[in-house]
């Protein structure tokens, strides 16, 4: 059968994730084999309790929601040719902006207004953080994978340091809880699925989050141009199109992005920060991304295979280690590797 | 004797032929060109010499020994070199260890007799009259010297079938023509020279048989004294061409474009353009005639808001009597000028966007293509495809085909079309308009100038092809170290159109 090349391209580009995911299943297999566990057995169970349980699936929604919007702050300036590190760093802002503001606010503010005005404080932090690795790229032409990984550390500093010496409650090692108008209601208590478990109302904002970016990134003008100078900057520069505009565009929607992640788990779940509350979001966000091929669409279903492992490893704690499960999505990401460059090669 | 002979060679790329029934003999101590337009099957043919490509069906034989390569290495072997169009060289290593590579002839973890290879490499390059210094990096070197050194690997591997792909394409054209005093000198010492090239003003003054190519056939191979070049264009694109478009004398009118002792200090503090004066009026083309180097590359990046910091500018560019100072490359696009770069794939186009979005790049932001925050599908669409019709530009369009799917000519065609239908367009800067080009579109292209031109629209023509520039201009301007040493007037080159020879001579006074 012969298919035309563009035709061929996008076939191509849904079977390499699907043979990705296979391989990376019977490699897992194995490793479970030789800890002394059938696969099949496992599998089955961790099936059976994620979704294939109500709770399950909520918790999978519930992480899934996370890693949309980590994906999203790789993708988006991934499309100017900037790989951004510090989605750790930036989600980490913007729950912790997100968490001091909630209870600063008055209790007798509007729901409407408190939950807009702690998504906004969560954005602006995340935006601010990635847009400072921005600046000094098109200021000092320091590599944003530097900055971002610095940026990183700092935010992780300060939080640290705020958290222990000015914000927390006594003996313990999280934040006031913030104001109740400020908390996202969940899907248990407006339409009576997933009970019990964590998800709640932020999966409808990270879901608008990726289309709304896929509509700017390939249906705008700023888009086109935020395209033209991460394929052939040289070529943007001669069509007039500022391209460090671009740089500091893409990075402050990123960091949006990932600010935004903090309404999910600060004003959907927690409730407070508490130390801990965000690690591994970013670095999983830049594997979500990248198996997607930063399309902002794809990413939906890449974060949602991700957050099956997540969830899905700690169900069967018992029988495997959590840690196989870690090594699975790793090997996901390297046979989607693997298999691109060899497909493409075909 | 038959250097290289080939005998019903064929190659098939799964249906399409690119090379069928080729039978060729190549004779020794011979400078034998090949030329063709792009695609007609000049590199596979090379490419099967060489032993990069195995052919489908037919045999080869090298000095009367049938012989079937199936790597380079057999090649080289055979006595066969090939410089290729895009240079293998590593920039941090001397000339004499990159001719080594490969060949260092002596034991591993041995050292290395690099005074011993350097000597010998400076025998060979001065026997051919080749100026090179064996100890100097790569980096160092100028794209000329560069191909120096390829043509050097070739011989110190004792190579005496020399294959050059489009030699002259990266030269100026002094460096071109010390380029076909070795190639001669090659021939003296009895070696073979296999040239690949589609410029035939050069297949005419150095080669001894001239073999044409189209569509993957061999159409001709004659003595090169028996033809002329509209004979080789005949032969390469199928019909008759014409060579020289037809130019009505030309009416013109107000100054459009002023450049005023325009003055350019790049980074390095080095003078590029030292009070540069001219003028070009509507309706009119002005061609800058130059050796590449002399203050071209500044004065187009003066005139579209590309200066890089560090460098000093002075003097004052007016369009309409709008000074251009230190506007950026959108502001001075929307006083009406369209500028094509010399190097397109890299600056005029992206190569990975579909036809549509490029034939709105850099006018994306023209109200009629725009609709809310987006473009109007629709309008970008019927847009397309009238000017895909007008400019004769040949692509499968309802399969929405990415830039790259196309030839280069087609390519060209796309930025010249975007660029001369720009709306309210006073000034066309074109910079090379048809370097890479087919002479088919090349054709198409210059008559689109014309109408241009006959449209009052002023138009400045940078070229480095003296051809072009002669039959195009209606003044020229001939650009020495940075400023205007001479200019022709229009009565001039009416009359140097009649011997151009000539004319090409004496411009090429003022330009060296």
């Amino acid at each position: 059968m012969k298919l035309p090349p563009v035709m061929q391209n996008k076939l191509f580009k849904l079977v390499a994730p699907l043979l990705a995911v296979a391989a990376a299943i019977l490699v897992s297999a194995l490793f479970i084999v030789a800890i002394g566990r059938n696969p099949l057995v496992i599998y089955q169970k961790m099936f059976s309790m994620t979704f294939g349980s109500d709770y399950g699936t909520g918790q999978i929604v519930f992480k899934t929601t996370s890693l949309m919007l980590a994906g999203l702050a790789v993708a988006i300036p991934f499309k100017v040719k900037l790989l951004n590190i510090g989605g750790e760093g930036q989600v980490l802002a913007g729950a912790f902006a997100a968490a001091a503001v909630g209870f600063l606010l008055p209790p007798q503010t509007h729901p409407f207004a408190a939950i807009t005005i702690c998504s906004f404080s969560a954005i602006i932090a995340g935006s601010t953080v990635a847009l400072f690795a921005g600046w000094l790229k098109v200021r000092f032409g320091i590599n944003e994978v530097i900055s971002t990984i610095m940026l990183n550390f700092i935010v992780q500093a300060f939080v640290g340091y705020m958290l222990t010496w000015h914000l927390a409650v006594p003996s313990t090692v999280h934040t006031p809880e913030i104001v109740q108008s400020a908390q996202l209601p969940m899907f248990d208590s407006i339409i009576g699925i997933w009970h019990k478990s964590p998800a709640n109302t932020s999966t409808l904002l990270a879901l608008i989050a990726c289309l709304g970016t896929w509509i700017m990134i390939f249906k705008t003008t700023a888009g086109y141009e935020m395209r033209a100078a991460g394929l052939q900057p040289e070529a943007a520069r001669y069509a007039g199109i500022n391209a460090n505009t671009h740089t500091l565009k893409a990075m402050a929607a990123g960091g949006a992005m990932a600010g935004l992640a903090a309404t999910n788990l600060v004003l959907g779940y927690k409730h407070f920060y508490e130390a801990g509350l965000t690690s591994g979001i970013g670095f999983i966000g830049i594997a979500v991304a990248l198996l997607a091929y930063a399309h902002p669409l794809w990413i939906i279903a890449s974060a949602l295979l991700f957050g099956f492992l997540e969830y899905g490893g700690l169900t069967v704690n018992a029988y495997v280690p959590k840690d196989i499960f870690m090594m699975m999505q790793a090997v996901t990401i390297l046979m989607v590797l693997v298999l691109t460059k060899t497909l493409n090669r075909a | 004797m038959n250097a290289v002979s080939l005998s019903a060679v064929s190659k098939q790329f799964g249906e399409f032929w690119a090379n069928r029934d080729i039978s060729l003999d190549i004779h020794s101590g011979s400078i034998h060109a090949i030329v063709g337009e792009n695609g007609a099957g000049k590199s596979t043919l090379t490419k099967i010499i060489y032993g990069l490509l195995t052919p489908t069906s037919g045999s080869i034989s090298v000095r009367g020994q049938s012989v079937r390569f199936n790597s380079p290495r057999q090649a080289i072997a055979a006595g066969i070199g090939m410089v290729h169009q895009h240079f293998m060289l590593i920039p941090g290593l001397t000339v004499t260890e990159n001719i080594i590579l490969g060949d260092e002839r002596c034991a591993l973890f041995s050292l290395l007799n690099r005074k011993e290879a350097a000597r010998k490499i400076q025998s060979i390059a001065d026997r051919h009259g080749m100026a090179i210094d064996p100890d100097v990096f790569i980096s160092e070197l100028s794209v000329g010297e560069e191909q120096r050194v390829e043509i050097l690997k070739l011989l110190y591997r004792n190579a005496n079938i020399l294959i050059l792909d489009e030699p002259s394409a990266v030269l100026t054209p002094s460096e071109t023509e010390q380029l076909f005093r070795t190639l001669k000198s090659f021939r003296k010492e009895g070696k073979t020279v296999l040239l690949i090239t589609h410029k035939l003003g050069e297949v005419l003054s150095v080669s001894d048989t001239v073999s044409v190519m189209r569509r993957g056939r061999i159409v001709a191979t004659e003595p090169t004294t028996a033809v002329t070049k509209s004979d080789l264009a005949r032969l390469m694109v199928g019909r008759n061409v014409l060579l020289r478009v037809e130019n009505p004398p030309e009416k013109p009118g107000n100054t459009v474009l002023k450049v005023s002792q325009a003055g350019f200090i790049d980074e390095k503090g080095r003078q590029r353009l030292d009070g540069l004066s001219f003028k070009v009026r509507e309706g009119e083309i002005y061609g800058i005639a130059g050796v590449e180097g002399n203050g071209q590359s500044e004065l187009l990046a003066l005139l579209w808001g590309m200066v890089e910091p560090g460098c000093l500018t002075s003097g004052s560019i007016t369009v309409s009597n709008i000074p251009l100072d230190d506007k950026s490359s959108a502001e001075v696009a929307s006083l009406g000028v369209s500028l094509i770069p010399e190097n397109r794939l890299q600056h005029a186009v992206i190569k990975d966007f579909s036809v549509y979005d490029n034939m709105i790049f850099g006018r994306h932001r023209e109200k009629k293509f725009l609709r809310f925050a987006g473009f109007d599908a629709k309008t970008i669409r019927g847009y397309t495809n009238t000017l895909i019709g007008q400019y004769d530009i040949r692509c499968d369009i309802q399969s929405n085909p990415a830039l790259s799917d196309l030839s280069g000519g087609n390519q060209q065609k796309i930025v010249l079309a975007r660029e001369i239908e720009r709306p309210g367009l006073k000034l066309l800067i074109l910079a090379q308009p048809t370097r890479g080009v087919d002479i088919g579109a090349l054709e198409m292209i210059h008559k689109k100038i014309i109408e241009a031109r006959d449209k009052n629209i002023a138009i400045l023509l940078v070229s480095a092809e003296l051809d072009e520039i002669i039959s195009l201009s209606s003044r020229i301007g001939c650009l020495y170290k940075g400023s205007i040493r001479h200019e022709f007037s229009t009565e001039e080159i009416r009359k140097g159109r009649s011997s151009e020879q000539d004319f090409e001579k004496e411009i090429g006074m003022f330009i060296t």
